[in-house]
């Protein structure tokens, strides 16, 4: 068998193929669970992304309703610890604290969302600048109060833990590296994956899902049969803050136990362009979310441990800057190459105005 | 079915001293309308009369200034189109309210879903209830086709469809003719007698005076806001409902006198073109238009028309083939240069093509040459000569509109179509390209643009008319081409031509083939 590798791997030009194949056999089940991890901000982002442009809003607040999540989940917990105490009240390392800082932390995202709803469907504002004032304003605010509540350096309530499965799972030929990926993980980024089925399957099987498709393409005719588009928008807006927020907290009570100024660096936008590459679903979101942060894992891989013969030579040989762009050059390949055109619905990013009230 | 001297029952609906005001205009200014239990009531009016806006109105997406709503007797507050479905009333928009995404069931039942259980939509149930509807009123439908790419015919079928599944008791119907053809007419009539019958109260909206003599019950007739008569159809005729509409006496067929052809100014070899599915839609059409003659396309909608037409004025690429304007070659031109060589173009959708509806009046009047003198110096734009060109053609061609200022989305559908005509008709040319010209026009404006069109023929322009209307193209044809799936299957003198043989070649091409093939839905 390994005599037949070793043939294989030394044919000139195929044999380097047949190397990067046996690297990522190698290296892709080890790295599987990091994957989940680094895609969870992004995908939740982009589920934020086609909640609300399913229904016609574009949302390029993400980003900002994510970084407060993340700062107000870390600093309720900072609060509530004193009150509440550490002690683990369930599995993942759950204390009340914690949970109890998670779930003010997803409502401090339908807050902000609230507020995007209120400017660009109440107001009518543009959808653009109200997005871009949530990200600025959210961005100066959490930097300011950290820089302020971190010099006390403060006792946060900690992180939520991983779930371990067991070996006997993870072993098992073929399957067990995906099982891993998936079961390996703490409870946000193993909700993800749930939340991704609901979606897609309430997206296009049920009537909420028909209604908000509906005001999405065109809003009038959803108007005319009787639907009320402006709630319709504000629900969605305000769901899709739940998910942005959730992608916050996991940075900052899942993957770490403590806030970093800046901490989302961009996963907001990232998760727009998630959004577009899997033409606004849920799965496909999910998909390129996936994609995107296993070419990020895969362009570590290779900085930090190379593989060794022809393949590793030509490989080290590059910049280090190629593997940081990786994940950026496999999107514009793969939205190029395989996705084709994506279509927006078609009312995104136009305000309704009901003449009616007028 | 009701008649004068029988018992009058309580009237369905009343609408009393509804008065709408917009910025400029007043739309409906104390109007009064009342519907009996299965009549089919017809209202009719010029273009901006205010038709649309009274049944906005009633059907709750525009409130009413003054005035009150009574459903059987009892005033009602009606606060939005929801309330409206709920208190019983419906309507089919003179615009179409479809999601083209979204499949034939899926638009049909939008607002009113077949559920299985409270979350989840029960789509096999959904498709059996809508090919029943449908073979209960007499369309076969898939109601898993997308309803973009449905032809227009069968998306108005549609758009009926879903009213009628809403089963209301007071039905309103918005030029819902205007798209469609006689026997696509007479289906939909059949529909709308049967629900009479059945007690449903109807309104219908046409400028079609003929099917509103045909199919209507009583007919109210409004002029800029009022009521200005009502009619039973037995005590009428055309001209008079014309000039009642109008004001003054309108003739409703143009005397086109002699024409007198000149030099070929359009030729087309073997053009090819397809369309947006990519399958062909124009085979090799050979064709001649000659300076002061105007050769007008008979053919059921969707058999090329569109596609031939916009492959000449440059908006589509000829697949193969040759276009020839007085000798110079625009196979492949781009629509300026095709513009500017002398050829402009009435388009079918005027939404798509000919407007842009969120610009004020005056631009859309000069959006063929805003960027040449006088409308531009160098890069800066020269209002007055924009604001006087407007002003002049808003007058010429009688586009009500409170000021050249406002948006043209804001404006009635007839007076968007005029917005298009006088645009394009104002320039000197050597082809004029018309689809659909007087598509929701009424009976006063259609006189005035059939004018037009002759007189721009007799100043030696060659026209190119299209129009699923055969009676215009009877009527203003010098020459006629009768296009099916593709090709001119026949070419006859507009004088002589026998209605009902270009009829039949409509239908069938020439051969014995069944007519429903023609006007099928497009898949
Ligand atoms: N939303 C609006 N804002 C401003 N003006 C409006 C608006 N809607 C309608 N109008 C004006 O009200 C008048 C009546 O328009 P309406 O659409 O009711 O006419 P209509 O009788 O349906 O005409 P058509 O036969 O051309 O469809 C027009 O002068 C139009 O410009
Ligand atoms: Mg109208």
């Amino acid at each position: 068998m390994d005599g037949l590798i070793n043939a294989l791997y030394s044919i000139p030009v195929a044999g380097v193929l047949f190397q990067l194949a046996g690297y990522l056999v190698n290296v892709v089940p080890d790295i599987s669970p990091l994957i989940l991890q680094a895609a969870t901000p992004i995908a939740l982002a982009a589920l934020c992304g086609v909640m609300c442009e399913r229904a016609g809003v574009v949302n390029i607040g993400i980003e900002g309703i994510m970084i407060t999540a993340a700062f107000v989940g870390w600093y309720s917990g900072v609060l509530l610890v004193p009150v509440l105490g550490t002690t683990a009240i369930g599995p993942f390392g759950m204390s009340l604290a914690l949970v109890v800082a998670l779930g003010v932390a997803l409502a401090s995202g339908v807050v902000i969302s609230a507020l995007h709803a209120w400017l660009s469907i109440s107001v009518r504002a543009d959808q653009i600048i109200s997005g871009t004032i949530i990200n600025i304003a959210a961005f100066g605010l959490t930097g300011y109060l950290n820089n302020l509540i971190a010099k006390t350096s403060p006792n946060g309530a900690g992180a939520f833990t991983q779930f371990r499965p067991p070996r006997e799972v993870t072993d098992i030929p073929v399957i067990g590296w995906i099982l891993n990926m998936f079961l390996n993980q703490g409870p946000i980024a193993m909700s993800v994956i749930v939340l991704v089925v609901i979606f897609q399957i309430l997206l296009f099987r049920s009537r909420w899902g028909l209604r908000s498709r509906a005001v999405g393409e065109h809003p009038r005719a959803a108007e005319t049969v009787g639907i009320d588009v402006i709630r319709v928008r504000y629900r969605n807006v305000l769901i899709g803050g739940v998910f942005a927020a959730l992608g916050g907290a996991y940075l900052s009570m899942e993957a770490t136990n403590s806030f970093q100024q800046g901490m989302t660096t961009g996963r907001g936008f990232i998760g727009l362009a998630a959004m577009i590459v899997g033409r606004w679903s849920p799965v496909g979101a999910f998909g390129a979310a996936l994609l995107f942060s296993s070419s990020t894992a895969l362009g570590n891989s290779i900085k930090f441990s190379p593989p060794s013969g022809d393949l590793g030579t030509i490989l080290t040989s590059l910049p280090d800057q190629v593997y940081d762009a990786l994940p950026y050059l496999v999107t514009i390949v793969i939205l190029a190459g395989v996705v084709g055109r994506s279509i927006p619905p078609a009312a995104d990013g136009q305000a309704y105005e009901r003449e009616a009230a007028t | 079915m009701t008649t004068p001297d029988a018992p009058v029952r309580a009237p369905a609906l009343e609408m009393r001293g509804i008065t709408k005001r917009y910025p400029g205009v007043t739309a409906n200014d104390h109007i009064d309308l009342d519907v009996r239990p299965g009549e089919i009531h017809a209202l009719l009016g010029e273009n901006g009369a205010g038709k649309t806006t009274l049944m906005n109105i009633l059907y709750g997406l525009a409130r009413p200034d003054e005035g009150a709503i009574l459903l059987d007797g009892q005033e009602v507050n009606i606060s939005g189109p929801s309330d409206a479905i709920a208190r019983g009333i419906n309507m089919v928009h003179q615009h179409f309210m479809l999601v083209p995404v979204f499949s034939i069931a899926e638009n049909i039942l939008l607002g009113e879903e077949t559920m299985a259980g409270p979350i989840f939509l029960d789509r096999r149930e959904a498709r059996r209830g809508i090919v029943e509807l449908g073979r209960r009123f007499g369309f076969e439908i898939d109601p898993d086709l997308r309803v973009g790419s449905l032809s227009v015919g069968w998306q108005q079928r549609v758009e009926i469809l879903k009213a009628l599944y809403r089963d209301a008791k007071i039905l309103v119907l918005d030029e819902p003719t205007a798209v469609l053809t006689p026997q696509e007419t007479e289906e939909i009539f059949a529909v709308l007698r049967r629900l009479a019958a059945e007690g449903h109260s109807i309104v219908f909206i046409s400028h079609k005076l003929y099917e509103v003599l045909e199919i209507a019950d009583r007919i109210t007739v409004i002029r800029r806001g009022k009521v200005v008569g009502q009619r039973l159809p037995a005590e009428t005729d055309e001209d008079d409902l014309a000039e009642l509409m109008v004001g003054r006496g309108v003739q409703l067929t143009v005397d086109r006198g002699e024409s007198h052809p000149a030099d070929v100014a359009v030729r087309l070899e073997g053009l090819e073109v397809k369309d947006d599915r990519g399958s062909i839609a124009v085979r090799g059409v050979d064709l001649e238009v000659r300076s002061g003659e105007i050769l007008g396309i008979a053919g059921v909608a969707g058999n090329g028309q569109d596609e031939l037409v916009e492959a000449i004025v440059g908006l589509r690429h000829a697949a193969g083939g040759r276009i020839g304007l007085q000798g110079a070659d625009i196979t492949h031109a781009s629509p300026r240069r095709i513009n500017e060589a002398g050829v402009a173009y009435v388009p079918a959708d005027r939404h798509r093509f000919g407007l842009v509806l969120s610009f004020p009046v005056a631009d859309n009047l000069v959006l063929t040459d805003y960027y040449r003198r006088p409308y531009a110096r160098g890069f800066i734009r020269n209002d007055e000569a924009i604001e006087a060109t407007a002003e002049e053609r808003i007058r010429e061609y009688d586009v009500r509109t409170p000021s050249a200022d406002v948006r043209a989305g804001t404006l009635s559908g007839g007076n968007q179509q005029k917005l298009v005509v006088a645009r394009e008709l104002s320039r000197d040319l050597k082809l004029l390209v018309l689809d659909q010209p007087t598509r929701g026009l009424d009976v006063g404006s259609i006189e005035f643009i059939h004018r037009q069109a002759i007189a721009k023929r007799d100043a030696g322009t060659a026209i190119l008319l299209v129009s699923a209307e055969l009676d215009e193209i009877l009527e203003l044809s010098d020459r006629i081409a009768v296009m099916y799936r593709g090709r001119i299957v026949a070419v006859r003198d507009g004088r002589t031509a026998d209605k009902n043989e270009i009829g039949l070649l409509m239908a069938t091409g020439g051969e014995a083939r069944s007519p429903a093939a023609a006007i099928g839905p497009a898949v």
